[in-house]
């Protein structure tokens, strides 16, 4: 009396994951691959900056990666920044253009851009936190007139580890964008600035009144940049920030994401930090 | 809705009637606990069980089950499945209907959860009263789950000689009608049904030494705690409170690939928030590190986050966890301490 339903357009599982093929893979560091996806026939991903799709490899599993290419950049395909930390991601970075994996999404509450348009953009981004800000980033340059000052602040460990060159590039050139980068620690061809994310703070003045607030990087870097971000006066309410957690099913079941009553794959990943300040579990 | 009476000789036929159009699940001994299984003999129903060692949530989502198979000889193909069989479960305590609300707020609200919402579809709710206090961990009259008025198809009330039946919803009216040998209650039936409900609620304490509105906000003030690092000193972070408790229902998605290392199925599995890397992500980093912030997580959840979430208390009163902790840490005692310490 077993009935399998087989009929998935009738009753479609949250879980099941569409094909998506790999049309370019490109070796950005070490560890780092940018992927390009196609959905079937083309199709739209719809997701919004910041949001994140599950990614699948039949016979290992799924993992929840960033998607950090723009929507107003789609052109029928997506982008994910992976690094290879995990099973997943290490078989990931072993397939070629023309293989299939699996994705569902977009899932999460990712940027909310239409409450970021006319205001002055300050961007911090560290390491692989850089990948989920892209695609804001682009998007708000894409539609530059849309919005005040865009500062975009950049930090990594190593010049070797540098993510995205031909963006931060496109955006150094800018006239209307003030990119600053640094590295924790140069090396013989290294000119730029070198120390933290933080030490770039001083060069910039803001008015914090009208400044929206973006930033995504390793939880050691939010104690810091948040602290800074509130030392120039911008409110709690408009710091947006990305958090990382174990977002196993990507629908707000399965419960490994939860930080208090949030699930993070649900109610964020992207959340102000006066959503999240009071939660010791969050940062 | 209505009421009716089941004579206690015509149970045996009416479940043995239901067997033949239904899978019949219900509480049956086990050694000396009880368990719900496949009735295969009416006579082995125990309707009079103190409680279940697993909770009837297992029907909704099993331990273990297949979310997809896939075959990647060729390219990749990726059958779904969902797996429902049309069933009646029998004797489930309220306690377990109130955790049933919580299931399906978590499985339906946003993303709708196929697999869980076919199957609790296809499954008939007969509920029991209960009338004996079941075991000393139990404290569902605190927590407002020692009766129910809603969540059933059918709830029943052991009268003596005979069930009070309450109708819950159409379905179960249909099933009534069509299985059973059931007569509209009669004044005198009435009359024994409020002289056994009229005992019943003197036989159980209430254990809580606080409201139970009042839970989620001795939780909120209870987040820095000392308890929860005296609890984690014993504590063995072994799981089985999560495993019993009918409001959990946090999962596991993972591939199990045959031998031929092509073709396999999708899973999901229970999982416990007890368990060290139930948070910790791919890079390394665990995001509740220590065992007292595990149980804290817990707690906070039976008591306040799944409240805030689902309007739905994460804790039942129903006792399992406690009863089956190896260091006996019991909700109550715990509920209680928080409250102590405060007050």
């Amino acid at each position: 009396m077993i009935e399998s339903v087989v009929d998935v357009a009738q009753e479609e599982s949250v879980y099941l994951p569409q094909m998506a093929q790999l049309l370019k893979i490109e070796q950005m560091t070490e560890l780092e691959k940018v992927f390009t996806l196609q959905l079937p026939g083309g199709r739209s991903l719809g997701n919004d900056p910041g949001q994140f799709v599950e990614v699948s490899l039949f016979g290992i599993g799924e993992a929840p990666i960033s998607v950090s290419s723009s929507p107003s950049r789609s052109n029928g395909t997506f982008e994910l920044c992976v690094r290879r930390v995990g099973d997943l991601t290490n078989a990931l970075h072993g397939l070629e253009p023309g293989d299939v994996v699996g994705v569902r999404g977009p899932f999460g509450h990712g940027f909310p851009i239409e409450k970021m348009r006319g205001r002055d953009m300050l961007f911090a981004a560290g390491g692989l936190g850089l990948a989920p800000l892209r695609s804001l980033i682009n998007q708000v340059v894409d539609e530059r007139g849309a919005f005040g000052r865009v500062i975009v602040l950049y930090g990594t460990k190593h010049p070797s580890e540098i993510l995205f060159k031909e963006d931060l590039k496109a955006w150094e050139e800018r006239d209307d964008v003030e990119f600053h980068m640094t590295v924790d620690r140069g090396d013989e061809d290294w000119t730029g600035n070198v120390g933290v994310i933080t030490t770039l703070f001083p060069e910039i003045a803001i008015n914090p009144r009208n400044t929206i607030a973006a930033t995504c990087g390793p939880p050691i870097m939010y104690r810091f940049v948040l602290m800074e971000m509130q030392s120039k006066g911008i409110p709690e309410t408009q710091i947006y920030l990305s958090l990382e957690r174990r977002m196993k099913c990507g629908v707000g079941k399965c419960g490994h994401c939860q930080i208090d009553q949030f699930y993070c794959c649900q109610d964020g990943p992207v959340f102000t930090y006066a959503q999240i300040k009071g939660l010791e579990e969050a940062l | 809705m209505s009421l009716w009476v089941i004579d206690k000789q015509a149970m045996a036929p009416f479940v043995a009637k239901l067997m033949d159009d239904y899978r019949v699940v219900g509480p049956l001994a086990k050694g000396s606990q009880f368990a719900f299984d496949e009735v295969e003999d009416p006579a082995d129903l125990r309707l009079d069980y103190n409680t279940s060692i697993l909770p009837p949530k297992k029907y909704f989502q099993p331990p273990e089950e297949r979310l997809m198979t896939f075959r990647r000889n060729g390219g990749t193909t990726v059958q779904p499945i969902v797996e429902a069989e049309p069933t009646v479960i029998l004797g489930i305590h309220t306690c377990d209907l109130h955790a049933m609300r919580v299931l399906d707020e978590a499985f339906t609200q946003g993303y709708p959860d196929a697999h869980y919402t076919r199957r609790r579809r296809q499954a008939m709710v007969v509920s029991v009263e209960c009338l004996e206090p079941c075991m000393e961990h139990s404290f569902c009259k605190s927590m407002g789950t020692l009766t129910a008025d809603d969540g059933y198809d059918l709830h029943l009330t052991d009268l003596g000689a005979a069930y009070a039946v309450d109708v819950g919803s159409d379905e179960g009216k249909a099933l009534l009608e069509r299985f059973a040998e059931a007569r509209p209650a009669a004044e005198a039936d009435m009359q024994q049904l409020n002289k056994v409900l009229g005992a019943k609620w003197p036989r159980f304490p209430y254990k809580l030494e606080t409201e139970v509105d009042e839970l989620p906000a001795l939780m909120s003030q209870s987040y820095e705690s000392p308890v929860w690092e005296e609890l984690a000193e014993i504590c063995l972070a072994c799981g089985q409170c999560t495993i019993v408790c009918p409001t959990c229902f946090c999962f596991d998605v993972y591939d199990e690939v045959d031998l031929s290392l092509q073709d396999g199925e999708r899973r999901r599995r229970w999982d416990s928030c007890q368990l060290d890397l139930f948070a910790t992500v791919a890079g390394g980093e665990n995001f509740r590190e220590s065992q007292a912030a595990r149980l804290r997580h817990r707690f906070m959840r039976k008591g306040r986050y799944l409240r805030k979430k689902y309007d739905a208390l994460g804790c039942v009163g129903c006792g399992r966890c406690a009863r089956s902790c190896p260091v006996d840490i019991s909700p109550v005692n715990v509920f209680n301490e928080l409250h102590q310490v405060r007050a």
